[in-house]
Order: C-alpha cells, then sequence, then structure tokens
C-alpha cells in the first residue's frame, strides 16, 4: 500500500504554473473540500469501467458478476460505522443522503409530527433540506452553538416537544471541524423516542463513529471525503426506521432508492471505507500531529490571530483561523500562487454575498468572517508541506495587512 | 476566474499607501459586504498629481483599486468624475459576473474623495 500512496504524493505534487505565472509546488490542504483518489480505490474500480460493465440487477453472467462487488462494498460500509450490510442504502452523493434522510423521514412521519430539530451550522444540504420542509408547513428549530460552535445539550433537551419527528445533528463541522457530542445528542433522542440523523460525512473515517454506541438512527456519508470518487455516498437507515423514497424508480436498494447502481464508484468507496477503519488510529494520530504543529506555527508567528471553532473537541485536520484586517479570498489568492490549495469562509468564496453562516452562528465579528480561513489536512500532507507554509504565511499576512485601511501599525 | 489583469495588478498593485496631508480622502464599503476602499488624493491646479490607496477585499477590489488610480493620475477632476466602476473593470479585461457589484467600487471611491476635497473648500 506505502509504494502506491507514495507515487500519489509525487503526482500529486508536479510542477505547474501559478496564477501569478512562476513555477511552485502544489500543496493540497483543502481535504474537507474533496480529496484525491485513493490509488487502490482506482486499482478496484476500474474493471467495472470496463469487462465487469453489467447491471447488478440482471440475473445473467454479465449481472452476477458484479452484485456480488456492490454487496461486498455495502458490507465494508457497514463495517466502517457499526451497522448490518442491510441498512446501508447507497446514494448519488452526501448531498442526496442528507435529503433523503429528512424529507424521507418527514413524509413518513408527517402523522405523527410536523417538528424538527437541527442546528445553525449545519451544512446547506441540510439546513436547504430543512427550509424546504418549512415551506410544506413543517416547524424547525434551529438550535444555537456558542462561541466556540459548541452545541448546548440542554437547549436541544429543551426544545424536544410532543410533536418532535426527527433530529438531525452533525457529527464533524466542515468549516470548523468541531466535534459535536454525538453521543449525548443519541442518548437524549432514544430518551424522548425521537428518531436521530447525523450527517456523517466529514467525520467518518478521521474520527471512530458508531451508530450503535451513539443511538443513531440515520447517518450519511460521502465518498470523495475519504478518498473514492465523487458522486458516491451511503445512507445509513436503522431497521424498521419508516422512510418514503427520494427517487422513486425500480427496486434497486430494497426499493428504497431507484436508479441503477454506479457500480465502480461502490466498489471503490467501499474499499475506502474499509482502509479508512484499518488506518483511522495511525491516520488520526499523524493528521492532527501536522495540525497542531500547523496551529501552533501559526498562533507563534502571527499577531491577531482568531481560532474559529473548538480548541480540543474538533477534527484532527481541520484548522480554520481568521488573520485581523485582511480578506480571505485575497489570502487565498496569495497562497495559491505559492501552491497552496486552503479554503475560506468569506462571501467571496462562498458565492454569495454574506461571508460563512458558520462563522455568523459562532458570533464572529463580520471581518473576522469574511477572513476565516480553512486548512484542512490530510494523510498525504507532510512536515516539510506544513513548514513551507508556515514560512511563506507571515510575509503575505503581512503585506496584505499594510495594504488594508483597517490596520493600524 | 480572474484575467491576468486582474491578477498582474492584485499581485504587484499600484500606489498602494497613503498620503500624509491629502487634499481629498474618500471611502466606501463597510466590512459586511468584505469590501472597504480608501483613496488618497493630492491635487494640484484642479489636477490629480498623485493617488494612493488602502483596500480590504478580495482580489477583485484589490485590483479595481490599484486600477483606478493609474487611471485618475493626471486627470482634471471633471475626467475624473466620468470615470465608472464599469470602465474600471473593462480596463482591467472584465471581472467575474458576481465581482461586478460587490468587489468593484473603486470610482466610487474616488469619486467621493474628489467630493471631500471639494467640500474642504480647496
Ligand atoms: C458536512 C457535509 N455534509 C454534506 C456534504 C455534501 O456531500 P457531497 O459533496 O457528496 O454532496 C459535505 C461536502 O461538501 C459536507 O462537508
Amino acid at each position: 500500500m506505502k509504494p502506491a500512496r507514495l507515487l500519489n504524493e509525487i503526482s500529486l505534487s508536479l510542477k505547474y504554473m501559478s496564477p501569478g505565472g512562476m513555477t511552485v509546488k502544489h500543496i493540497y490542504m483543502d481535504y474537507n473540500a474533496t480529496t484525491p483518489l485513493r490509488p487502490e480505490a482506482l486499482d478496484a474500480l476500474l474493471p467495472y469501467l470496463k469487462e465487469d460493465f453489467g447491471n447488478p440487477s440482471s440475473v445473467h453472467w454479465a449481472g452476477r458478476a458484479v452484485s456480488g462487488a456492490v454487496e461486498k462494498a455495502r458490507e465494508q460500509v457497514a463495517r466502517l460505522i457499526n451497522c448490518s450490510a442491510a441498512e446501508i442504502v447507497f446514494v448519488s452523493c452526501g448531498t442526496e443522503g442528507d435529503n433523503f434522510a429528512i424529507k424521507g423521514t418527514a413524509e413518513a412521519l408527517r402523522a405523527k409530527g410536523d417538528h424538527i430539530i437541527t442546528t445553525t451550522v449545519e451544512h446547506p444540504a441540510v439546513l436547504a433540506s430543512c427550509q424546504a420542509l418549512e415551506k410544506q408547513g413543517f416547524r424547525v428549530t434551529y438550535l444555537d452553538v456558542d462561541a466556540d460552535g459548541m452545541l448546548d445539550l440542554q437547549a436541544l433537551e429543551q426544545a424536544i416537544e410532543e410533536k418532535t419527528i426527527l433530529i438531525s445533528i452533525m457529527w464533524g463541522n466542515n468549516e470548523t471541524g468541531t466535534v459535536f457530542p454525538i453521543e449525548e445528542v443519541g442518548h437524549i433522542a432514544r430518551k424522548y423516542k425521537v428518531r436521530f440523523h447525523t450527517d456523517a460525512v466529514q467525520a467518518a473515517g478521521k474520527i471512530p463513529v458508531d451508530v450503535q454506541s451513539a443511538n443513531v438512527d440515520l447517518l450519511v456519508l460521502s465518498g470523495h471525503k475519504i478518498g473514492a470518487p465523487k458522486g458516491v455516498g451511503a445512507l445509513y437507515i436503522r431497521k424498521g426506521s419508516r422512510m418514503v423514497s427520494l427517487l422513486h424508480g425500480g427496486h434497486q436498494e430494497r426499493n428504497r432508492r431507484g436508479g441503477t447502481h454506479n457500480v465502480a464508484s461502490i466498489v471503490a468507496f467501499g474499499l475506502a471505507c474499509e482502509l479508512a477503519g484499518a488506518e483511522l488510529e495511525a491516520n488520526y494520530h499523524r493528521v492532527k500531529a501536522l495540525r497542531d504543529r500547523l496551529e501552533r506555527g501559526i498562533l507563534s508567528s502571527i499577531t491577531e490571530v482568531k481560532l474559529n471553532g473548538h480548541p480540543e473537541k474538533r477534527l484532527p485536520g481541520t484548522l480554520n483561523v481568521s488573520f485581523s484586517y485582511i480578506e480571505g479570498e485575497s489570502l487565498l489568492l496569495n497562497l495559491d500562487m505559492k501552491g497552496i490549495a486552503a479554503s475560506s469562509g468569506s462571501a467571496c468564496t462562498s458565492g454569495s454575498l454574506e461571508p460563512s453562516h458558520v462563522m455568523g452562528a459562532m458570533g464572529v465579528d463580520v471581518a473576522l468572517a469574511h477572513s476565516s480561513t480553512r486548512f484542512s489536512l490530510g494523510p498525504d500532507n507532510t512536515e516539510e508541506e506544513i513548514d513551507y507554509l508556515l514560512e511563506i504565511l507571515p510575509p503575505i499576512v503581512q503585506r496584505l495587512r499594510e495594504m488594508s485601511p483597517l490596520y493600524n501599525k | 476566474m480572474y484575467t491576468e489583469k486582474v491578477m498582474d495588478h492584485f499581485s504587484n498593485p499600484r500606489n498602494v499607501g497613503e498620503i500624509e496631508n491629502p487634499d481629498g480622502v474618500g471611502e466606501v464599503g463597510n466590512a459586511s459586504c468584505g469590501d472597504i476602499m480608501k483613496i488618497f488624493l493630492k491635487v494640484e491646479n484642479n489636477i490629480i498629481q498623485d493617488v494612493k490607496f488602502k483596500t480590504f477585499g478580495c482580489g477583485a477590489a484589490i485590483a479595481t483599486s490599484s486600477m483606478v488610480t493609474e487611471l485618475a493620475i493626471g486627470k482634471t477632476l471633471e475626467e475624473a468624475l466620468e470615470l465608472t466602476n464599469a470602465a474600471v473593470a473593462e480596463a482591467l479585461d472584465g471581472l467575474p459576473p458576481a465581482k461586478m457589484h460587490c468587489s468593484n467600487l473603486a470610482a466610487d471611491a474616488l469619486h467621493e474623495a474628489i467630493k471631500n476635497y471639494k467640500e474642504s473648500g480647496q
């Protein structure tokens, strides 16, 4: 496995022309946005784009050759989150999984109630699904978070009412990496007999995710965050949970999700889940050590930097910081010219006029929200890359600050 | 997504800084929209002798600020008042559509600075 990874690293680091015209090395620090395809996953999927082209629903030799592969992947996915294979439904992406979980529950349990509880910092896949349901007459409580982005469990408990049919609370936040106390949420949900959905797209494969110990009823995964291709994901549906399908169609996925399987991507996704599980502990420590090195380095070499997110309860690879007086996109462009790929919560990078809703929910000052910058690391990053970033970052920040009307030396 | 000219003005911005004892100062934007531009003027005989800028904002905000300073220097106040945000964007070979509204305010900042110069009675 290691030689293949190394090769991948080298090809990732090929020289290229930056927007500024200079030749620089590519350094990827945006693993929460997406991850490179693992070489093992690529090897595993290729046959299903070539000779093993059959439809897994077909009874003949061509179908039989691939239906086993889909079922094997289902078991690999199930093992990562400790459920049974029959409880896994393959979907086209994390967004579909969240839509399915929330809308499929709302429709199925409409007679029982009309109230949903979620948080203000969820991914848009969850927030927009809830807003769509509000237009249909459902009521949604959006729980606030504190300045560290942490959830108040008492507020959750107080929000539950007779008519509450779903609690949807993410496991790990994509922007700040803040990890919610999911076991406690699951405990509360079970106590009040409310169905519990969690978006574990960022958490799975990075920290232990166990639907049994956390009493989770619905859980969403996305392949491209853990080294599988984009466009594949899974929804775990606890046995016995009544759901209405999002995609009505054929009998695939035990009538829960119509549509011919994306066999190649599902195979790669299964393998990626297996590898993520096997490497979880080693990768956790490795990635966290890199992230901590970066965090310490930034906080000690640059003044007026704010850490966004929980200082401890955080995904191992995520670091979100705001540099006072400068705007995020201009910082990203400067980093990009030096080969470094990161992301920002500024309005300019979100494609809207507002900065990140997550920063807003944490009460981050609006100028600091525009300045928020996320470095998200993965197992392929190295200490050398961290040290290179720590070398180039302070002068970039200083130059932008000297250009800023908000900055008084 | 940005043109070469935008990237050039972004990475090597012209006329960054402040003018000591400026004849006019103009500021537009606010922190909530993510862009603040401040323009400083030196005016002599109705002609803009020097312009400097300070900007908090994205790549487009910095590039348009830089470009407007280049366009304004040497112009009469009347000519400078005719400079539009659209003309600044055009001089940069265009901006991405999303940036045309939020980050394309440099000409407004220049006009504010000219207004400030006139109001201060010089
Ligand atoms: C927390 C979270 N949920 C959902 C998604 C959506 O996943 P996908 O890109 O597969 O639709 C993402 C990825 O952007 C995410 O980070």
